[in-house]
């Protein structure tokens, strides 16, 4: 190795560890500048209104988004309902039965390769499945494409949770008689409880800030959802087509959605997050 | 498992409920290919290779070339990885080697923050926040220094392919810093303490033996966030644009694969039209499950090197 004079090499070590810090902080600004100016611009547009009238024309005061939240929780629980449990279940292949098999190293490489593909060819995906051969969008589409990415999501964390569980306590159950899958139900998950509800959480929070898979499944629609069988109204979807719309009060509007989704998800995750760390010390 | 004693039905029932949930991520994933490549069918014999090589865009002569959707996903996701890969590197380094915990901890948890953010959010204050500052601030500070250089040409309005680019950057940063850190810290501490021992400054044992030691997993950290940034949608079509011209300064207004299927999908009734957006997005898919399934062989030889 070739020498170089001490006050150098201090240097352009004195040098990185500024430049690292330098990023650290500006990651930081990033986040403040974002936060700061959504909640700003959002707090605006938040009302009595906002949150119970339906969307009025663009120039007529007194329109809210209220439909948009409704349509957006439908969708989001029938995503939970469809996704969760074979998500679930797929993990729970992965991590119990199915360890050391073909099939487990096959699905175990695809629910990693799904978890990149991008939401939007997911709802294009939905859309050839369910939206083109009935010929119109529906919050069924909708909540079909938010449960396929859900699905990869919490597979993964079912497998990783119960992954940490402890061999022994398999045994235990097994040794006491109980067969195969009441030991996995009633003592494996139940150990696992906090993280799996973590887990799922997070993906819930995850996908309800998803605008993507919506725009060509469940698109969106000025009225209340009567049924899901039609175009839902939802919020991300309300704030791409508002904030690309050039009225004023609209662009206001898309930006009190925004402080609504950004709130709701970040709550939910710094929440989970520090209550599974209190849960698991 | 249970040799002694009966095996119950209940344990085949269940065993193979869970193997059919587990099969049915492969059918989803066998199921994606299968209906983008059947609804593309007719834009793939009609353009055939042309269909990359020409950039023509006309739903009313329904003539398709996609040149300028491919060439914006991978010049904007270009930006993205040479500003997101070296700070995402002296990020993990602050994170793992040089901050004392009591600020490595609230770092880290910010910069999961900035991943928990919705792209949609990150296109609102793209398009309405960062693109004027962008505008008014460094575009025209760029075009006079480094104006000679053709990147660095067009119109300074902020929207465009550097700005779509830089924010690319900042939602990619948080999935490969944390990676990154992940393999800083999975390098044996011996290691580096021998490379202390001789007298290595901090830098030194960052640059020859953690980087060296995981330089597998840093490739892999930055092939998961190349996956994320060709695909990521709403965030890039606030700010990109949307513009189907070709060109090679950066401030002009250009589109991605993505921005193109969010802008006009919904709106495609021709079937010509509709299937040539599919093939569009078919790329799309292919070029992430070629990035992503490379990411995880990388990142899975280096937790078997590693025993980790």
């Amino acid at each position: 190795m070739k020498q170089r004079p001490a006050t150098c090499r201090l240097a352009l070590d004195a040098a990185v560890r500024l430049l690292s810090g330098l990023a650290a902080v500006l990651a930081i600004l990033m986040l403040g500048w974002i936060m700061l100016e959504v909640a700003r611009k959002g707090v605006a547009a938040l009302d009595w209104n906002f949150f119970t009238k339906l969307p009025t024309p663009p120039g007529i005061a007194g329109g809210g988004v209220a439909n948009a939240i409704l349509g957006s929780l439908l969708v989001t629980a029938l995503a939970v309902v469809l996704g969760v449990p074979v998500g679930m279940l797929a993990g729970i292949y992965l991590a119990e039965f199915g360890l050391h098999t073909r099939l487990a190293a096959a699905v175990r490489f695809t629910v990693n390769v799904m978890m990149g593909v991008p939401s939007i060819i997911i709802g294009m995906f939905v859309y050839a499945l369910l939206v083109l051969p009935v010929g119109h969008f529906s919050g069924y589409a909708g909540g079909a494409a938010l449960a396929l990415i859900m699905l990869p999501i919490v597979a993964r964390t079912t497998e990783d949770m119960l992954g940490l569980v402890p061999n022994t306590l398999r045994e235990s159950a097994l040794a006491l008689g109980a067969p195969r899958w009441k030991a996995t139900l009633g003592v494996v998950l139940r150990a696992a409880k906090a993280g799996l509800l973590t887990g799922t959480i997070l993906a819930v929070a995850r996908v309800s800030g998803e605008t993507a898979p919506l725009l060509f499944t469940a698109m969106n629609s000025p009225y209340w959802p009567r049924s899901l069988g039609q175009p839902t109204a939802n919020l991300t979807v309300t704030i791409f087509n508002y904030a690309m719309s050039p009225y004023d009060d609209w662009q206001r509007t898309a930006w009190g959605a925004s402080l609504l989704i950004m709130a709701a998800v970040l709550a939910v995750t710094i929440f989970t997050r520090w209550s599974f760390r209190e849960a698991k010390q | 498992m249970a040799k002694l004693g009966k095996i119950s039905g209940g344990d085949l029932v269940f065993k193979t409920l869970t193997g059919v949930c587990a099969a049915a991520v492969l059918v989803i994933m066998a199921g994606l290919f299968y209906e983008l490549f059947r609804l593309s069918w007719p834009s793939i014999q009609k353009f055939g290779l042309s269909f990359f090589t020409r950039n023509e865009w006309n739903p009313v002569t329904q003539d398709f070339g996609a040149l300028s959707s491919i060439w914006g996903t991978l010049v904007s996701t270009a930006i993205a990885m040479i500003i997101a890969i070296p700070l995402s590197l002296v990020i993990a380094l602050f994170l793992v080697e040089l901050a004392p915990p009591i600020i490595a901890k609230p770092v880290g948890y910010a910069i999961e923050l900035l991943a928990a953010i919705p792209s949609i959010i990150y296109g609102m204050w793209g398009l309405f926040v960062f693109a004027p500052y962008m505008a008014e601030h460094v575009q025209p500070f760029l075009s006079e220094r480094l104006g000679f250089i053709p990147l660095f040409t067009g119109p300074p309005i902020g929207i465009g392919m550097l700005s779509a680019g830089i924010i690319l950057a900042l939602m990619i940063l948080p999935f490969v810093a944390a990676v990154m850190r992940d393999v800083f810290q999975m390098v044996p501490p011996m290691l580096k303490e021998s490379a202390f021992g001789m007298g290595s400054t901090t830098w030194e044992v960052t640059a020859k033996v953690t980087v060296r030691y995981g330089i597998v997993g840093l490739v892999g950290a930055s092939f998961l966030g190349l996956g994320r940034a060709i695909g990521e949608t709403m965030a890039v079509t606030f700010v990109i644009g949307n513009d189907h011209s070709l060109s090679l300064g950066l401030f002009n207004p250009a589109n991605t694969i993505a921005s193109t299927l969010a802008n006009e999908f919904a709106e495609a009734s021709e079937p010509m039209y509709l299937s040539s957006l599919v093939e569009l997005g078919l790329v799309l898919l292919l070029l992430t499950f070629v990035v992503q399934s490379l990411a995880q062989l990388w990142l899975r030889s280096i937790n078997k090197g590693m025993g980790a």
